[in-house]
């Protein structure tokens, strides 16, 4: 039996209507995109819709968070993400609070766990969580109440980002569901690489891996495990071919010295996604980088301010898709 | 000391190849008597240990544990090491010379038996070092070593990178008769590795090292062992393609022995999933098929013998980011009950898993101490007595060892220690055993 | 459960005739008007509000549709939070009369809402309320200037608001249930 939603009468026992609430959210914590389902990706989207409008007002701020405390913890520097989400933070009136750790301290755990305790006695409703080392915001929901949003963790997610990339792709594609999506660089250490083919193939995406096989991890070739979305090209120009979405990876330049690669000339040569070699790839191709962006290693300039990049407008998103999650979180239960 | 019967149990005795039910007389810290069925002993006064039901077997031998005294002790001692042993159902434990100051000389070694003597429950057999100061670059004093009791040489925490000295510690050791115990890990191929590599992993954007680097080492031992005809034996073998290389050179009459861990038989790396640190050892985890082979390998004795690579931990060395937390799993009191499941399975039989225990690492050790992981008639008293089928709860809490650190912490296991008499001392009795006081 | 038929499609297009007629009437000049629906019934009626004026007075009312689930005073406290969709007013506000549409009032929070979202978007010149129904029980001091129809009903009963281009039907009904709990 349908009824009115009335924001504002007491709930007795109807069933609202499917498309006005978000059953589908299931999480406390937003830590990877792994387990999110196709829906809980399409609300978030559908939100950070909203978000963007509040965003093109002249006052970009509503009282959804008011009286709320996120507390931001990086580990690892980060000016982009960090302002990202205390702008997102701020627009939805919340309070925020910004920790730094200095690398140098965290050599034992201990730094971590306290901390976290700390955070959970100043009443932080919201913490969210950049470290070098992967796994660290799990050991944090073992030990708050409070929602942990990973701002990025050693290699293994991102999914903050992969939501705005995702969006992004989405807000000029329509829908995702068998793009060809292709990723070039350093996909062995990239958190970002990972939250994205994750997210990318549970939107029903293809994805093409395109790095030099010293950087690219174990297990993702169809050879030894079944992820039939997932395939590997070394080649770019092949990898680039027919393209819908292409996302280049920021190249640590400390690759080099760790043995993987035998120069950043030879990778420059190799991988740079150049005018050239976008060409290949479709006429209306986005070009995509979660920043901040080598110029000249990974993406040539020219690339890099051409009309198919959209690396701008997943700056903006990021801020409209980070609302959207910040909002979906306050009102979730342990 | 009063006599003690164990009455009634079903003895299983490898070394003897006895398997029925039968009773044990101990005298004065000795195996008097043995007799089969119902008879009864024929000299009266003694207590009674009522074993019916369960199995009656020689005390366990660990070839492989770290008592971390002296230099870690807040990790664990001789005393809540070996009082762990006991409740693991082991009577004679080998301990690793990784401590600090390392075992590798008279000194330290004395210092440990002395410890071992005053405040163990259970016999300790000390290792001492390959290389002194277990630094990887020159010989250790082996035969000071030798001399003042250790039963192997082992650099055991890191592998004996130097391809030289590896061979001169196989050449050396031969003189001696005592086996060089490898750790085989290419470290150089293995720096920051947390976990096994594969898809595991990725997924959780670990680095991770692969079997080749155990496969490598081996391989080149294996080698060196040929190249000396020293004795060689490997330490926690995990992969199919260690098993493979250790039985072609069984084959080729090479001298060499394995041993392999409970986890690494019955655990894979699915159970890091969750940055669960307790399941982080080194070797690490692998996977189901890696498991398949090391029990096949166990079946045609390949690999001779288990051991638990008993490696206890702090709290605060587990409690913390994976790339930071310690590697090792606290094993002696699970060992029994995590390894029934493959006898369970019908994986294992009950002679086969008892033989892997005690006289197959007993012809390891030698008879330097006795006649050991046997229930022959004048020899020390040191028996295992344990249910096959007892369910029970792994309690972390309720444990000997300092160490807490095991992934099964809060699991059902299937087979539990009884009881446990080491050297004719009971040194461990489960609430649920009885022990009457009078005569027959 | 029983249900009770307070308003037919006819008794509904009746009703918003009216009101359009006395939104003209109090509203000296309407080329400063702009309806603004609130998601999700409210923003049919607005438009067909602006249908009738336009029928009335030959003049084109701007209609714009205000989700106020960022503003509202409960989102930690229910069960799920409300999916947020955009607010579109294609005009600006600064000194128009607002007349903000909705289909029930109740406790007056939405309409406080609302106003919140309003006054972020600018400043209006005024702010009026029409609804469709008002069943009395305000909490806050909020009052419609315009109503369709007043259904008094205790806090056990439903009012159910079913519009055409919702929920495939004009109908308002009242709703009893037996011993019905009140919100946690």
């Amino acid at each position: 039996m349908r009824t009115t939603q009335r924001k504002d009468e007491p709930t007795l026992l109807m069933e609202p209507k499917a498309a006005v609430t978000t059953s589908a959210w299931q999480h406390h914590h937003i830590l990877d995109l792994d387990d999110f389902t196709p829906e809980e990706i399409e609300l978030v989207f559908h939100i950070a819709d909203a978000m963007k409008e509040v965003l093109s007002r002249p006052i970009k701020k509503v009282p959804t968070l008011r009286g709320k405390t996120i507390i931001t913890l990086f580990y690892e520097p980060s000016t982009r993400t960090r302002l990202s989400f205390e702008l997102a933070a701020k627009n939805l009136s919340a309070d925020v609070l910004n920790l730094s750790a200095s690398t140098s301290s965290v050599t034992k755990g201990e730094s971590l766990v306290d901390t976290l305790g700390t955070l959970e006695a100043l009443g932080a409703d919201i913490v969210v969580m950049r470290h070098p080392q992967s796994g660290a915001p799990y050991i944090a929901t073992k030990y708050l109440k409070v929602s942990i949003v990973n701002a990025g963790d050693g290699w293994h997610a991102h999914p903050t980002q992969a939501l705005l990339d995702l969006y992004t792709i989405g807000k000029h594609k329509g829908s995702l569901k068998g793009l060809k999506a292709v990723i070039i660089g350093d996909i062995r250490h990239s958190r970002v690489a990972r939250s994205n083919i994750w997210g990318l193939t549970t939107m029903g995406a293809k994805v093409t891996l395109c790095c030099p096989f010293t950087l690219l991890p174990t297990g993702l070739d169809k050879q030894h495990y079944h992820f039939p979305q997932v395939s590997i090209e070394p080649d770019i120009e092949l990898a680039l071919d027919g393209a819908d979405v292409i996302m280049a990876l920021r190249l640590q330049l400390e690759r080099q010295q760790g043995g993987l690669l035998p120069s950043i000339r030879e990778y420059i040569q190799l991988y740079q996604l150049t005018e050239s070699r976008l060409s290949k790839a479709k006429p209306e191709a986005l070009v995509l980088h979660p920043g901040p962006v080598n110029e000249g290693v990974e993406i040539s300039p020219a690339v890099a301010y051409c009309p198919q990049s959209v690396i701008n407008e997943q700056v903006a998103n990021g801020v409209a898709v980070r609302m959207a999650l910040l909002y979906l979180l306050v009102g979730s239960k342990e | 000391m009063k006599s003690l019967l164990i009455h009634g149990g079903h003895i299983i005795d490898p070394s003897q190849g006895i398997d029925e039910i039968g009773s044990l007389l101990i005298t004065e810290g000795k195996i008097s008597w043995l007799g089969r069925g119902e008879i009864t002993p024929p000299q009266p006064g003694y207590d009674i240990l009522h074993a019916q039901g369960l199995i009656v077997c020689p005390g366990f031998i660990d070839l492989h544990c770290h008592l971390r005294q002296p230099g870690f002790e807040e990790k664990e001692t001789i005393a809540t090491g070996t009082r762990a042993a006991a409740r693991g159902g082991f009577t004679t434990i080998c301990c690793m010379p990784n401590t600090n100051p390392p075992l590798d000389n008279q000194a330290i070694v004395d210092y440990v038996k002395s410890m071992a003597a005053t405040e163990g429950m259970v016999r300790v057999l000390p290792i001492g070092c390959i290389s002194k100061g277990r630094k990887g670059k020159e010989l250790a004093e082996m035969g000071e070593l030798a001399s003042s009791g250790v039963i192997a040489y082992s650099d055991d925490g890191e592998p004996v990178i130097n391809s030289h000295l590896m061979r001169q510690a196989l050449d050396y050791s031969r003189a001696f008769g005592l086996p060089i115990i490898d750790h085989c890990e290419d470290t150089v191929l293995t720096e920051g590795g947390q976990m096994n590599d594969g898809i595991i992993s990725t997924r959780l954007g670990l680095r991770g090292i692969p079997a080749a680097a155990e496969e490598i080492i081996v391989a080149r031992d294996l080698a060196l062992a040929e190249l000396t005809g020293g004795r060689l034996h490997i330490a926690h073998v995990s992969t199919e393609g260690s098993v493979d290389l250790i039985r072609r050179a069984k084959e080729k009459g090479i001298r060499v022995t394995a041993e392999v861990t409970p986890h690494h038989l019955t655990l894979t790396e699915e159970n890091v999933i969750g940055y669960n640190t307790n399941a982080k050892v080194n070797p690490p985890l692998r996977t189901k098929r890696d498991i398949q082979a090391l029990i096949q390998g166990l079946k045609e004795g390949v690999i001779d013998i288990m051991t638990t690579d008993h490696a206890p931990h702090t709290e605060a060395d587990k409690l913390c980011e994976f790339d930071v937390a310690a590697f090792g799993i606290s094993g002696l009191e699970t060992a029994l009950g995590s390894l029934m499941s493959l006898v369970h399975d019908g994986q294992l039989t009950l002679a086969t898993f008892i033989a892997k225990f005690t006289c197959e690492p007993a012809k390891i050790i030698g008879n330097k101490y006795g006649k050991l992981g046997t229930l022959d008639i004048g020899v020390s008293a040191d028996i295992t007595i344990f249910d096959p089928a007892l369910n029970w709860v792994v309690d972390t809490k309720a444990f000997a060892s300092k160490g807490r650190n095991t992934p099964l912490a809060g699991s059902v296991l299937k087979g539990k220690v009884m009881a446990t008499i080491s050297q004719g001392k009971l040194v461990y009795k489960d609430d649920l055993l009885s022990l009457s006081k009078e005569k027959m | 459960m029983s249900k009770k038929i307070i308003m037919t499609p006819e008794d509904i297009r009746q009703t918003l005739a009216r009101i359009a007629h006395e939104i003209i009437e109090r509203n000296k000049t309407i080329e400063h008007l702009i309806l603004v629906g609130m998601r999700t019934r409210g923003l049919p009626l607005a438009k067909r509000l602006a249908a009738y004026i336009e029928d009335f007075e030959k003049l084109k009312i701007p209609v714009g549709a205000l989700d106020i689930s960022l503003y509202r005073d409960d989102l930690t406290s229910l069960n799920l939070q409300p999916v947020v969709k955009r607010t579109d007013i294609p005009v600006n506000i600064d000194d128009k009369a607002i007349v903000l549409v909705d289909d029930v009032l109740y406790t007056g929070r939405s309409t406080r809402a609302a106003m919140d979202a309003l006054i972020d978007l600018g400043r209006p010149q005024s702010i009026q309320l029409a609804v469709l129904v008002d069943r009395g029980h305000r909490e806050l001091p909020i009052r419609a200037n315009y109503v369709g129809k007043n259904i008094p009903s205790s806090r056990h009963e439903e009012i159910q608001v079913q519009l055409e281009e919702t929920d495939g039907i004009d109908e308002v009904a009242i709703i009893s249930m037996p011993a019905a709990k009140e919100r946690q």
